[in-house]
């Protein structure tokens, strides 16, 4: 009898858990995978199909949208877009850590003062924050203007509508994102790892670059997925600041679902995205595992 | 206290200058009586009173509002959801990945392949299928703030109110949902944000009848600078901030990634 009771209730408590389940995580999961992983599951299978004659695809197999990704003239503008991405990447990481690593060292009032503040502009307007850069390096804007007043130049400087200018745009646009990681990073390591390393004879200097380095690897790669998966894949800064010179992947994709019509093969140079993304997360992992079975040994 | 930065203080102000120098110039300009964009001849704010004559603009604005107040409602809905059950229910760091995926997927790869998906599916393109899409990446946004929130609140409260009898659905209105409010306002308010200046999803999956206001923005500004794009500019920027602060309150910023 009493064991009877017993177990009904562990059915029913095993029936509750199950339906609480259901409740909370099946509406979040099914929309994701209505219109994320199928979405993504189109974009795999449009790569073997072949264009139709008005856009949209026609269902013949084929590896003909993979051939042509290889040709030299893609394969330079996935380089350049890779090029240009690592660029804004390290340039980030070159600033941003030095910032990350100020702010640890402010009170911790200010601390969040100062992550506010970077942070903010990456919550505003994309398209804006790209074109308040025109306005400001125009041949007419704010700095060439300055300048030549100042009587530092007398010709106004072309900044604008070249690979740099993008570098610069993408920079700006991303930087909060390589700061943040840093930070979080560095805030978490023990002020105890570094004083061993200092006691155990090591100058400010080495301890930075044994102890605290390394530490903040995990959150170095982060911000580096976050800074250059955005800007490898970005349309917007090519076209604004570099004037629709430099073709970027990202240009070449959309132009192949709004203007080409070629959904295949603009599939195939998604995919490619992807990949690199996947890859990146990948590599991440693994130095996370690394460095905190480091730490733990 | 303030000495210890030392050299860092040129990095970290260095940043600052950065990072508010082209929008403070943009904003500094919206107020230039001048028509050519820039040639400073005074101050007038005469700018702002053509955005609200311009019926492009004005259209652009209602559609986004339409979006984002949508977006935002299933945003919220889905993202608790999913951050409860995966903090509470079934702790897996496999389904807690794919919850998060879509704020970091690319978002063109999103915008594409929901394209496929809408067109395949012979559905029009319009506001709703924008809905749809930004839905999945700002729930992504919710579920990772609540889910931040949870992780640390102590779950034995709600253990206790499973055991005394309450049900599922009781237990989440009484002790879950009050502890976790300001992550939801604030997940809320981000979902707001991002959905109010997203364009390159929109762009991808909006129909032409109803373009939303960054679309407006992309068509104005391919075109140059002109004063009225940016006394536009300095109005959406601070919709922005002013929402991000109020959101700021409410979590700290490490949570938010």
């Amino acid at each position: 009898m009493a064991l009877a009771v017993k177990s009904e209730g562990r059915d029913a408590i095993k029936r509750r858990a199950l339906l609480s389940r259901t409740l909370f995580l099946v509406p979040g999961l099914t929309y994701i995978t209505a219109f994320m992983l199928i979405p993504l599951g189109f974009i795999i299978a449009y790569t073997f199909l072949s264009r139709g004659t008005y856009g949209g695809i026609e269902f013949i197999f084929t590896f003909e949208n993979y051939t042509r990704a290889l040709d030299s003239l893609y394969i330079g503008v996935l380089i350049k877009s890779i090029f240009i991405a690592a660029a804004a990447t390290v340039l980030a990481f070159l600033i941003g850590f030095p910032v990350a690593y100020a702010i640890t060292k402010l009170p911790t009032n200010r601390q969040n003062i100062m992550l506010v503040l970077i942070v903010l502009p990456f919550w505003t307007n994309f398209l804006i924050r790209t074109y308040a850069w025109i306005v400001l390096l125009n041949t007419q804007g704010f700095l060439n203007k300055g300048l030549i007043n100042m009587g530092v130049i007398s010709q106004p400087l072309e900044l604008l509508y070249k690979p740099s200018a993008i570098v610069l745009g993408l920079l700006y646009a991303y930087i909060p994102l390589m700061i943040l990681p840093i930070y979080s990073a560095l805030v978490r390591i023990d002020p105890a790892m570094k004083e061993a390393a200092i006691n155990l004879g090591a100058t400010p200097a080495q301890a930075f670059r044994q102890v605290t380095l390394p530490l903040a690897l995990p959150g170095v790669l982060v911000g580096a997925i976050f800074v250059f998966v955005p800007s490898v894949g970005n349309f917007i800064v090519p076209e604004l600041l570099g004037g629709g010179k430099t073709v970027m992947v990202g240009n070449l994709i959309r132009d192949q679902f709004l203007k080409a019509r070629d959904w295949p093969f603009g599939s195939v140079l998604a995919l490619s995205m992807v990949i690199m993304l996947l890859v990146l997360f990948f590599i991440q992992a693994r130095v996370n595992r690394r460095v905190l079975g480091d730490a733990r040994a | 206290m303030h000495n210890k930065l030392g050299w860092l203080r040129l990095p970290l102000y260095g940043v600052l200058v950065f990072l508010y120098l082209p929008i403070s110039v943009l904003i500094f300009m919206s107020f230039n009586a001048s028509d050519a964009p820039f040639t400073w001849t005074g101050f007038s704010t005469k700018w702002y009173s053509v955005l609200f004559d311009s019926p492009d603009i004005l259209e652009g604005f209602k559609n986004t509002l339409i979006v984002a107040v949508i977006t935002t409602i299933i945003s919220i809905v889905l993202g608790t959801l999913l951050a409860i059950g995966l903090a509470r229910y079934q702790k897996s760091s496999s389904l807690e990945a794919i919850a998060l995926t879509p704020a970091i997927f690319p978002d063109l790869a999103l915008a594409i392949g929901l394209l496929a998906l809408f067109t395949s599916l012979h559905l029009t393109l319009g506001l709703h299928s924008v809905i749809i899409s930004h839905a999945l990446f700002c729930m992504a946004f919710v579920t990772a703030i609540v889910r931040g929130r949870l992780a640390q609140i102590d779950s034995s409260l709600e253990e206790a109110a499973q055991d005394l009898g309450d049900t599922a659905i009781g237990t989440f209105f009484r002790v879950t949902l009050p502890s976790i409010k300001p992550a939801i306002i604030a997940g809320g308010l981000l979902a707001f944000t991002l959905s109010l200046d997203e364009f390159v999803i929109a762009f991808f999956t909006n129909g032409p009848s109803s373009p939303t206001l960054p679309i407006v923005i992309y068509s104005m500004v391919r075109f140059g600078v002109s004063p009225e794009i940016n006394a536009l500019a300095t109005v959406v920027l601070l919709i922005s901030a002013l929402i991000v602060t109020i959101a700021q309150r409410n979590v700290k910023v490490q949570d938010q990634l």
